[in-house]
């Protein structure tokens, strides 16, 4: 099974927040959108959910009942305890007495908030109240699960966890779209989708981005062109379009956060002539 | 300027019987971005709170532009917080000129992008643009001595590296900025990383220094599903990268054992751990002992 959402137009007012975006999300992957705030990766994801009507394009996605959604914020309930959390989701489910119990015991062991069940969520840190949200989201084991970025304001040990949860969950055959601001966490999905002001910028696996790339990236400590050049550490980087490559500049194997920004300048700059 | 611009020594901080700080001592030149690198409560913040003179030290020493940091030596400090510190009720020209008579000095003109927003109250503002202000009522009197929470946490990548850009300006002008993040773009943007674990400071230096022996297998295999299944179900700290696993610290002999006794074929090889992998080492050390 694969979801999708084919050719999707979203406009809030004059802003159009998505603009013919394409993307599709197969059982047993794990889909990253990548973009900054303001690029639609929210609209994208609430798209799915059912949550923004489209104004053009088609959403292929299961009923409510075979979908989990992490929002962006919040995601549980401050005053009940982790356990009562779990338990008032899994209930409209219709997930009740041992079989809620066993499996309520599996996702806090899995997530390692077994010592934490009796807290109140209000209590948690932000690490812990992101894996609550998770395990909220996936309780019903659903075809489809959607994670609005659920590793935003959670430190390296809590997203390693997150990971491997959500790795976990499309081994075991769920569809996983989830969304980042960072691009090191996008490489690590089967097929990275990278947003920007609404519209596809680029997407593939980690391997055919790369491989997609025409351009050309070189180092310097001054740029040639300013405009086309962008700051790592102590280096400046600098795009090249690959029907003007650079005379004399050794050029460098680009990783994806230089190929996006090399992206983003030409749409922005239009192409270099 | 010369020498360090911010120092601790021996520093130690306690709240009741719990050590938050043990014996740190640490140091930002002039010129140089530091990245300060910890899991949650890894003491990271209390650090800070220190070196700031928000709290007090239980023991040992923090300098701040020479002398313990004091209100009048504060005055040399800009410091940019997770959240921003700015009035979200307040428009982008109020909030730059409160934070400029703060620091008694001339308000900071608008760059560009920013010039349509003069009135726009801050809460308004898009997230990339906030945080371009904040930076703004942060330099604007040229503090010797920056100090920025995950300063480009939640923005895109281009507006990132513009992001970089100041920061390494105000490090070329002889500023001392220490960074602290949980993201390890930011990290290997900085020139020297420090890394703490429950309270103390357990490694520093390049990227390669901090991950010290950590290692990591990777495992790839046609059927990655059932392969990472069973290594998550033997206690492995299994990881996806694509369609390849990742195992932390792990023996690539007992991997594959678990592997075979689960009737899956794969190839194993040793990789580069990454900070992040070092930094689940070390918390799982931290609940082990």
């Amino acid at each position: 099974m694969t979801y999708s959402v084919r050719s999707a137009t979203v406009r809030f007012g004059p802003t159009v927040a998505l603009d013919d975006v394409t993307i599709e999300v197969p059982a047993g992957s794990v889909v990253a959108v990548v973009g900054g705030d303001g690029a639609g990766k929210s609209t994208l994801l609430r798209a799915l959910v059912g949550e923004v009507p489209l104004d053009a394009g088609l959403v292929e996605a299961p009923r409510r009942q075979r979908l989990g959604y992490l929002p962006a914020s919040a995601g549980s309930w401050a005053a009940l305890t982790v356990t009562q959390n779990i338990d008032f989701v899994a209930g409209i489910y219709g997930l009740a007495g041992d079989e809620l119990a066993a499996r309520r015991a599996e996702l806090l062991e899995r997530a390692s908030l077994t010592p934490a069940a009796g807290r109140l969520a209000a209590q948690l840190s932000g690490g812990m109240r992101r894996k609550l949200g998770f395990i909220m989201a996936i309780v019903h084991r659903p075809a489809l699960l959607i994670l609005d970025e659920p590793s935003t304001g959670v430190d390296p040990v809590s997203r390693i966890d997150l990971w491997r949860l959500a790795s976990e969950a499309a081994a075991s055959g769920a569809a996983v779209l989830m969304s980042t601001t960072y691009l090191d966490e996008a490489e690590r999905a089967a097929h990275l989708v990278v947003l920007d002001s609404g519209r596809v910028l680029v997407q593939g696996s980690y391997d055919q981005v790369r491989a997609g790339f025409a351009g050309v990236v070189t180092r310097a400590d001054q740029p040639v062109r300013a405009e086309w050049a962008w700051r790592r550490g102590r280096d400046l980087h600098e795009y090249w379009s690959a029907d003007d490559p650079p005379a004399g500049t050794a050029a460098i194997a680009p990783d994806l956060e230089d190929i996006v920004i090399a992206l983003s300048l030409a749409r922005r700059n239009a192409v270099p002539s | 300027m010369t020498g360090v611009l911010l120092r601790a020594a021996h520093v130690t901080r306690r709240f009741g019987a719990f050590t938050a700080v043990d014996d740190v001592s640490m140091g930002v030149q002039p010129g140089e971005v530091v990245g300060l690198l910890g899991a949650n409560g890894a003491g990271k913040t209390t650090l800070i709170r220190m070196l700031l003179g928000l709290i007090a030290v239980t023991s040992g020493r923090v300098d701040l532009l020479g002398g313990p940091p004091d209100r009048q030596r504060r005055r040399r400090l800009g410091y940019v917080p997770q959240g921003l510190g700015l009035y979200g009720d307040l428009t982008v020209r109020e909030n730059l000129s409160f934070s400029a008579r703060a620091y008694g000095t001339a308000e900071p003109a608008l760059p560009p992008p920013l010039t349509g927003y003069a009135d726009a109250l801050v809460r308004e503002l898009p997230l990339g643009a906030r945080r371009q202000v904040a930076f703004l009522a942060a330099l604007a009197h040229s503090p010797d001595v920056l100090v920025l929470d995950e300063p480009t946490s939640g923005v895109d990548a281009l507006a990132r590296a513009a992001l970089w850009d100041t920061i390494r300006a105000q490090a070329e002008r002889g500023a001392g900025v220490l960074v602290t993040t949980h993201y390890m773009q930011e990290a290997q943007q900085c020139d020297r990383l420090l890394l703490m674990s429950d309270g103390r400071l357990v490694a520093e230096g390049s990227e390669a220094d901090i991950i010290g022996s950590t290692t990591a297998v990777a495992v790839r295999t046609g059927d990655w599903a059932q392969a990472f299944a069973a290594l998550n179900a033997a206690g492995a700290p299994v990881m996806l990268a694509g369609r390849a696993i990742r195992v932390a610290n792990a023996d690539p002999a007992e991997l594959a054992g678990v592997l075979r006794a689960a009737g899956i074929e794969a190839s194993l090889q040793p990789v580069p751990a990454t900070i992040e992998e070092r930094m689940l080492m070390l918390s799982r050390q931290a609940r082990a002992s």
